[in-house]
C-alpha cells in the first residue's frame, strides 16, 4: 500500500487509469453490447469477396453494383443475409422477367453460392441474419402451443395465405403464394424480412417460439389426413364446382340410363 | 315347382280354361291387407294411383334428384341433431382434435369437432349431409330450367311453378341457415355477410339487425335462433310446399315431349306400379348411393381447418357455397356507392347488390309465365311440352338469364380465378362489371339465332328429308347428296307446335267492318309481342308437306329408274368430258 501511496501522484498515473479505464469500458461493451447475428461468416473477407463477385455477375444490373439499388430494383442495404437465403434458395431471386411478383420457381445456386452473396449483403448494412434451427423448427411442441400456432396463423396469416395455407389473390396480379410444403426456415425469413407483398413480423411483433408454434401448426396441419379429396383446399367454391360436375352430372348420366331403360327398351 | 306329371284322356279343347293359378300370397297377409283397407280405404286410393302414367325422360327425373336428396338431408339431419348443440356459450375445448386443444370456443363449433372426431361415423354423415344439401339445391336448380325451357310452367302449371319458385327461394335459407350453424371461421364470416345485407337495408336495417340478432354481431342468439329455422321451421315448409307441389303433379297429370300420339288430352307413358316404382325407387337408392359417395370420399366443410369464429380473424377463400355465390359476386364487384343524408347511411353498395338482387330474381322467375301469356295472348291449356327451339325468344331469355348468373357466380370466386388462372384480381373484377350487362345480351343474341337456325334445319328435313351421307357423281360431273325421306311420325314431332301469332294493335274487324272482341290489344302488348315473335320460323304447312312428299317421290322414282340402268356404263358424252 506503500508503493501505491507513494506513487499515487506520479506522472505516469493519469495517462495509466485513462488507458485502464478505456478498457475496462471496452471490455464492458464488448460483453454487454449484442453480437452481430450474422451467421454468414461476415469475418471472412474471403467469402465477402467472392458474395460481392457474383453478386456483380448475377445481381447488380437490377440491384446496383454496391446493392444500392436501381430503376428496376430495390436497395438491398439494411435487408440481410436472411432476405437474401429467403429469395436466392427458393429461386425468387434473381427473377426471370419482370412481372407483378417474382414467383417461386427451381433455385440453381449452391448452397454456397448463396452464403456468399448472404454474406456479401449483411455486410452493407446489419439486418436479420439466417436463422439457426431452434429459432425456426416446429419440433417438440406441445399441443397447447400448436392451437396457439393456429390461433396466431388465423389471425396474422390466414388472411391472404388461406385458411390451409393454400394462398390467396392479392391487387393487380399480385398473390400471397402457397406454404404447403414450405420449411419453417423460409417461413421465419420471410416472416422477418416482409418479402415482396408480404408484411414484416419483426421479432418484437412475433417473438420465435411463436413462429415455431406456427411452423408447427402448418406442418401438423398439412400432415394430418383428410376427409376426402380436398380439391386443393380452396374452400366452397372448388366444392361447389364438383358438386355440380360429379355430382349433377353423374346423377344426369345415371338418369339417362334410367330412362333408357324402358320396358320397350329391350 | 315342379307338377306331377299326369295323363290327361280329355281333350284340353272340352275343357273350361281357367287362369293358371296365381301364386297366393300368404293368409296372413291378405288378411293384414283387408283389415287396413276396412279401416283405411286404401284400395281404391291405390287401384286408381298405382296405373297413374308418367312419361319417360331423363329430364323428368331432375325433380326427383332434389326430392330424394332432400330425404337424404331429412335422414342424416337426425343424426347429427342427436349430437350437435347449438349453443352459443364459450368454453375450452379439451377433446380429441390436437390443434384445437386449449382454444376458446362455442359449444356449436366444440360440438361439431366432437362430430367429426369422436363420434363413429359422425364425419361422414356430415359429410353426407352437406353434399346432399349442395345436390338439393343444385337439383333444384337444373329441374327448375327443365321446367323453364320447356314451357311446362304454363297453363294449367303457373301455380306449381309458384311453388316452385318458393321451394328455391327457401331452400336458400335452409341452406344458409345450416351452413351458419357449426360457428366456425367461414360460417361467421358468411353470418357477418349477411349481417351486412340486413344493415344495410335503408332506415330500418340496423333496428332488423338487432332484432335479428338479438343485439349487436354476433350476440349469443343467432345460433340457436338459425337452429330453430333450420331444423323446424324451413323442413316443415318445404315439407308442406313439396307435399303441395307433388299433389299439383298428380292432379295436372304430367306433361310429355311432343311425339305421334302425344295430345294436350293424353299423358303417354308407363304406369307407376310397376315401372315407374322400380325405376323412382331405383332412382332413390342411386342418389342415396351418391350422396354417400360423395361423402365418404370427398371432403366438404372442413371446420376443423377453418378454427373457431373469432370476427378479429377472416381466411382468404371466404366463399358462401355455390347457391349463395352469385349474391357474393355481385358485391364483390360493385361499385362503392353511399349517401350520406342527415345522420343516416344508404349502403346501395350492399344494398343493391344483395338484397335487391335476389328480390330481382325471384319476382322476375315468379312473373314470367304471366309475363309470357300476357305477351303471347295464349290462353289455352299445354300438356305437350315446347321444344326449345320452337320458343326462341323465351329459350333466349332463358340462356341470358343463366349468363348473367353464371357472371355474378364467377365473380363470386374472383380471388380463386386470378390465383389459379394467373390472371390479375382487378382485371376479373373490372371485366366482370362489365360483363354482367354485355355477356346477357350476347347470350340471347346467338340463342335465338341458334334456336331459328334449329328452326330453319327442321323445315328443311321436314321438307326435304334427311341427309344420306352418300355422294352421288352425275354424268355431267356434279356432285350431290340424294336426301332420304323422314317418316311421317318424326314430320309430325317436327311440326305439331302451336304457330304463335303476333298481337297487333289496331282492332281487326270482321267482313262487315265489325270490330271482332277482344281482339287488337295495347300497343306495348302489341310490341312486346312483335318482339317475342320476331324471326320465328313458320312451320311448313300441310300443303307443302305433301307437295314436298310428292316432289321426293319423284326423286325416289328418278333414282329407281336410274339404279335399273346401272350396269350400263356412263354414257359416252360423260366419258368425252373427261378425257
Amino acid at each position: 500500500m506503500r508503493f501505491l501511496t507513494a506513487k499515487r501522484r506520479g506522472r505516469a498515473v493519469r495517462p495509466a487509469l485513462l488507458v485502464t479505464a478505456l478498457l475496462l469500458m471496452g471490455a464492458l461493451y464488448a460483453a454487454v453490447a449484442p453480437a452481430a447475428r450474422v451467421s454468414a461468416d461476415t469475418g471472412n473477407s474471403q467469402q465477402v469477396a467472392e458474395g460481392k463477385a457474383l453478386f456483380q455477375v448475377t445481381c447488380s444490373s437490377c440491384h446496383g453494383m454496391n446493392g444500392e439499388g436501381t430503376g428496376q430494383g430495390p436497395s438491398l442495404v439494411g435487408v440481410g443475409a436472411a432476405a437474401v437465403d429467403f429469395q436466392v434458395s427458393t429461386g425468387r431471386m434473381p427473377m426471370a422477367n419482370p412481372g407483378a411478383q417474382a414467383p417461386r420457381k427451381q433455385n440453381t445456386y449452391t448452397d454456397e453460392e448463396i452464403a456468399a452473396l448472404a454474406a456479401f449483403v449483411a455486410t452493407l448494412a446489419p439486418g436479420p441474419a439466417i436463422p439457426t434451427e431452434e429459432q425456426y423448427s416446429g419440433e417438440g411442441l406441445s399441443a397447447e402451443q400448436l392451437a396457439k400456432g393456429g390461433e396466431l396463423f388465423r389471425t396474422n396469416c390466414s388472411a391472404c395465405h388461406n385458411f390451409e395455407g393454400a394462398g390467396g389473390a392479392l391487387p393487380n396480379g399480385k398473390y400471397a403464394p402457397s406454404l404447403v410444403g414450405v420449411s419453417g426456415k423460409h417461413i421465419w425469413e420471410a416472416m422477418r424480412t416482409g418479402p415482396q407483398q408480404m408484411p414484416v413480423f419483426s421479432s418484437g411483433v412475433v417473438v420465435d417460439d411463436d413462429v415455431r408454434a406456427i411452423v408447427g401448426y402448418l406442418e401438423t396441419l398439412h400432415a394430418q389426413p383428410s376427409g376426402g379429396l380436398t380439391f386443393g383446399a380452396l374452400g366452397p367454391v372448388a366444392e361447389g364446382l364438383f358438386a355440380w360436375i360429379i355430382g349433377i352430372g353423374g346423377l344426369c348420366l345415371i338418369a339417362v340410363w334410367i330412362a333408357a331403360k324402358g320396358a320397350r327398351a329391350r | 315347382m315342379a307338377k306331377p306329371a299326369e295323363v290327361s284322356t280329355e281333350s284340353p279343347v272340352l275343357e273350361t280354361e281357367r287362369p293358371p293359378q296365381q301364386a297366393s300370397l300368404p293368409k296372413g297377409v291378405t288378411g293384414l291387407a283387408t283389415w287396413a283397407d276396412d279401416r283405411l280405404g286404401l284400395a281404391s286410393l291405390l287401384k286408381k294411383n298405382l296405373r297413374k302414367v308418367f312419361p319417360d325422360h331423363w329430364s323428368f327425373l331432375l325433380g326427383e334428384i332434389a326430392l330424394y336428396s332432400f330425404i337424404v338431408l331429412l335422414l342424416t339431419g337426425v343424426f347429427l341433431t342427436i349430437w350437435f348443440k347449438p349453443s352459443m356459450a364459450e368454453i375450452e375445448y379439451q377433446g380429441s382434435y390436437q390443434l384445437m386443444r386449449g382454444l376458446p370456443m362455442s359449444e356449436a363449433f366444440a360440438s361439431t369437432l366432437a362430430l367429426s372426431f369422436d363420434i363413429r361415423g359422425g364425419l361422414l354423415v356430415r359429410q353426407i349431409h352437406h353434399w346432399a344439401a349442395m345436390l338439393f339445391v343444385a337439383a333444384m336448380t337444373v329441374h327448375m330450367l327443365r321446367i323453364f325451357f320447356t314451357g311446362a310452367f304454363r297453363k294449367p302449371r303457373e301455380l306449381n311453378w309458384l311453388i316452385g319458385v318458393g321451394l328455391f327461394s327457401i331452400s336458400l335459407i335452409e341452406g344458409f341457415a345450416g351452413y351458419s350453424l357449426p360457428d366456425d371461421l367461414l360460417s361467421g364470416t358468411g353470418l357477418r355477410f349477411v349481417d351486412g345485407l340486413i344493415r344495410s337495408i335503408p332506415l330500418v336495417g340496423t333496428w332488423v339487425e338487432f332484432f335479428a340478432f338479438g343485439g349487436e354481431f354476433p350476440g349469443e342468439l343467432i345460433i340457436p335462433r338459425l337452429y330453430m329455422v333450420h331444423i323446424l321451421l324451413v323442413p316443415g315448409l318445404l315439407l308442406g310446399l313439396i307435399a303441395a307441389h307433388l299433389a299439383l303433379v298428380v292432379y295436372h297429370k304430367h306433361t310429355h315431349y311432343p311425339g305421334p300420339g302425344r295430345k294436350d288430352g293424353n299423358v303417354v307413358g308407363y304406369p307407376l306400379f310397376p315401372v315407374y316404382t322400380a325405376k323412382a325407387g331405383g332412382f332413390f337408392f342411386v342418389v342415396f348411393g351418391v350422396s354417400i359417395l360423395m361423402g365418404a370420399t370427398m371432403q366438404i366443410n372442413p371446420v376443423w381447418n377453418f378454427g373457431p369464429y373469432n370476427p378479429a380473424q377472416v381466411t382468404a377463400g371466404s366463399q358462401p357455397d355455390w347457391y349463395m355465390g352469385w349474391v357474393e359476386g355481385a358485391i364483390r364487384i360493385m361499385p362503392n356507392w353511399e349517401w350520406h343524408l342527415g345522420s343516416t347511411t344508404w349502403s346501395w353498395n350492399v344494398f343493391l347488390p344483395g338484397v335487391g338482387l335476389m328480390t330481382a330474381l325471384f319476382v322476375l322467375l315468379g312473373l314470367y309465365p304471366f309475363v309470357e301469356a300476357w305477351i303471347t295472348g295464349d290462353k289455352s291449356e299445354h300438356h305437350v311440352l315446347d321444344r326449345p327451339r320452337n320458343a326462341p325468344t323465351r329459350t333466349a331469355l332463358g340462356v341470358a338469364g343463366m349468363t348473367c348468373y353464371a357472371m355474378f357466380w364467377l365473380s363470386g370466386g374472383n380471388d380463386i380465378l386470378a390465383t389459379q388462372f394467373k390472371l390479375s384480381l382487378n382485371a376479373v373484377t373490372e371485366f366482370m362489371r362489365v360483363a354482367v350487362f354485355v355477356a346477357p345480351v350476347i347470350a340471347f343474341i346467338v340463342t335465338k339465332r341458334i334456336c331459328i337456325s334449329l328452326q330453319r334445319a327442321d323445315t328443311e328435313r321436314v321438307l326435304h328429308g334427311s341427309e344420306t351421307g352418300i355422294i352421288e357423281r352425275a354424268p355431267d360431273g356434279g356432285y350431290s347428296e340424294p336426301h332420304k325421306p323422314i317418316s311421317i311420325d318424326e314430320k309430325f314431332t317436327l311440326t305439331q307446335h302451336k304457330q304463335l301469332k303476333e298481337l297487333t294493335s289496331a282492332p281487326a274487324t270482321d267482313s262487315h267492318g265489325v270490330a271482332e272482341q277482344g281482339a287488337g290489344v295495347g300497343r306495348l302488348r302489341a310490341l312486346l309481342s312483335r318482339w317475342y315473335l320476331a324471326g320465328v320460323i313458320t312451320k311448313p304447312t300441310a300443303e307443302e308437306i305433301v307437295e314436298a312428299d310428292h316432289h321426293a317421290n319423284g326423286h325416289e322414282l328418278e333414282e329407281g329408274h336410274r339404279h335399273d340402268d346401272g350396269d350400263v356404263p356412263a354414257d359416252p358424252a360423260g366419258r368425252e368430258v373427261t378425257h
